[in-house]
């Protein structure tokens, strides 16, 4: 049996099949991201004073992470172009070249960013002992600024005993009384050499940058997984169709390949589209 | 017209249809160029102090706005739609705003930090 209406348009609707399906979909998706997102702006309106962690992201790195999404929209719509165009050859190296920035922005994601946030270590200090720790928090000169009180100390674990974490301090906890601490950088600075003891008993919670870590960690973590999900399965579905596979398609119907490569660029696009909220969002705000 | 024609049959009528993808991709790749331009208006514009982080969260979310109603309505051929998928969206959107407001509603029953 032939499935109907995957070129020609179906009287009533106006429109091939595929296409109501991809965008009946992607409705559904919109409140799948659109529920994450809810539950994200709850979570921060509602984090206590100093909870709510900014500049721990590698902004270059997410920056350049977002231009390579963009780019893959544009080479992904240059493909589908190229099929109405029949050109297949330059429909291959676009869908080629999107296949590619898709797995260069997992790759930074999975192999890069994650696991530099496994490595951080972050400790937030009891409310009776944060005068304790003033000189890696500052926080006489931040509450005579107006500024939301420091009440973590980050860094890098060096070692721990059954009393005492060692941590080589973040320049932001080394140096906390400096102005330019006062807001986050666009080059993340590396850790200094500065080693802060810190008793176990004056500490809340002390763990890696986790889901575990913060409601901050929890929602980055949820959000840019799932949408890393959605950009694995993508360039498993590109892929299909930039194999010889579907070169058979083309040869016996070119625009049922243009219609499927449409469908699933729309999907990519969307796919764009949450990332351009969540980049500021997690990386800049 | 927002979607480039299907390819014609005509051998005559051919370049004037490939002028017409043509122009059609010109406009893909400058969207392209402009959404990269925005990203980093957003980065630059995240440094710059508004006053209040509130500011600062607002003026990111009208730029962000702003690049995803180019995708959508370039990209995603949103522009010039049939109605049948306008109205799947108004649906949508009314059922998103509902998500939304329920953090409003949130914020009128529990006692929440400002």
């Amino acid at each position: 049996m032939e499935i109907p209406y995957t070129v020609s348009t179906r009287p009533d609707t106006g429109l091939w099949n595929a296409k109501i399906g991809i965008w009946l979909f992607l409705a559904s998706e919109v409140m799948l991201f659109g529920a994450l997102f809810s539950a994200y702006i709850f979570l921060r309106i509602d984090a206590a004073p100093g909870t709510w962690p900014h500049g721990l992201l590698n902004v270059p790195v997410g920056t350049m992470n977002t231009a390579i999404l963009i780019l893959s929209s544009v080479t992904v719509v240059l493909a589908w172009a190229a099929l109405k165009m029949r050109r297949y050859r330059a429909y291959w190296w676009y869908m080629l070249a999107t296949i590619t920035c898709g797995v260069i922005f997992l790759t930074v994601k999975l192999a890069y960013e994650w696991p530099q946030k496994f490595e951080h270590f972050g400790a937030f200090i009891k409310p009776d002992a944060l005068a304790k720790y003033e000189q890696y928090l500052g926080n006489e000169r931040r509450i005579e600024k107006g500024f939301e009180p420091r009440i973590e100390i980050t860094g890098h674990l060096h070692s721990q005993n059954a009393k005492e974490y060692e941590v080589a301090l973040d320049p932001v906890n080394a140096d906390p009384d400096n102005p330019s601490m006062d807001r986050p950088h666009f080059l993340p600075l590396p850790v200094t050499d500065k080693i802060a003891t810190i008793e176990k008993a004056d500490v809340q919670r002390a763990t890696m940058f986790l889901p575990t870590h913060s409601a901050y960690f929890a929602s980055y973590f949820t959000i840019t997984g799932l949408h890393g999900l959605h950009v694995l399965g993508g360039v498993i579905v590109f892929t299909y169709m930039w194999l010889p596979v579907s070169k058979k398609l083309y040869q016996r119907n070119p625009e049922h390949l243009a219609n499927r490569v449409e469908v699933s660029g729309l999907f990519w696009h969307f796919v764009d589209l949450v990332w351009i909220f969540v980049f500021p969002l997690f990386y800049l705000l | 017209m927002n979607n480039p024609p299907d390819v014609t049959q005509d051998p005559k009528e051919y370049e004037e249809y490939a002028h017409g993808v043509h122009q059609h991709v010109m406009r893909y790749v400058m969207v392209g160029v402009t959404l990269l331009v925005f990203t980093g208006i957003t980065v630059a514009l995240s440094y710059v102090d508004f006053g209040a982080r509130k500011a600062n969260v607002a003026v990111a979310m009208l730029v962000a706005t702003l690049k995803a109603g180019l995708v959508a309505a370039i990209f995603m051929h949103l522009a010039a739609e049939k109605r049948l998928i306008y109205r799947i969206l108004i649906f949508t959107g009314f059922f998103v705003l509902g998500l939304f407001w329920l953090i409003f509603l949130a914020w009128y029953d529990y006692p929440i930090f400002r």
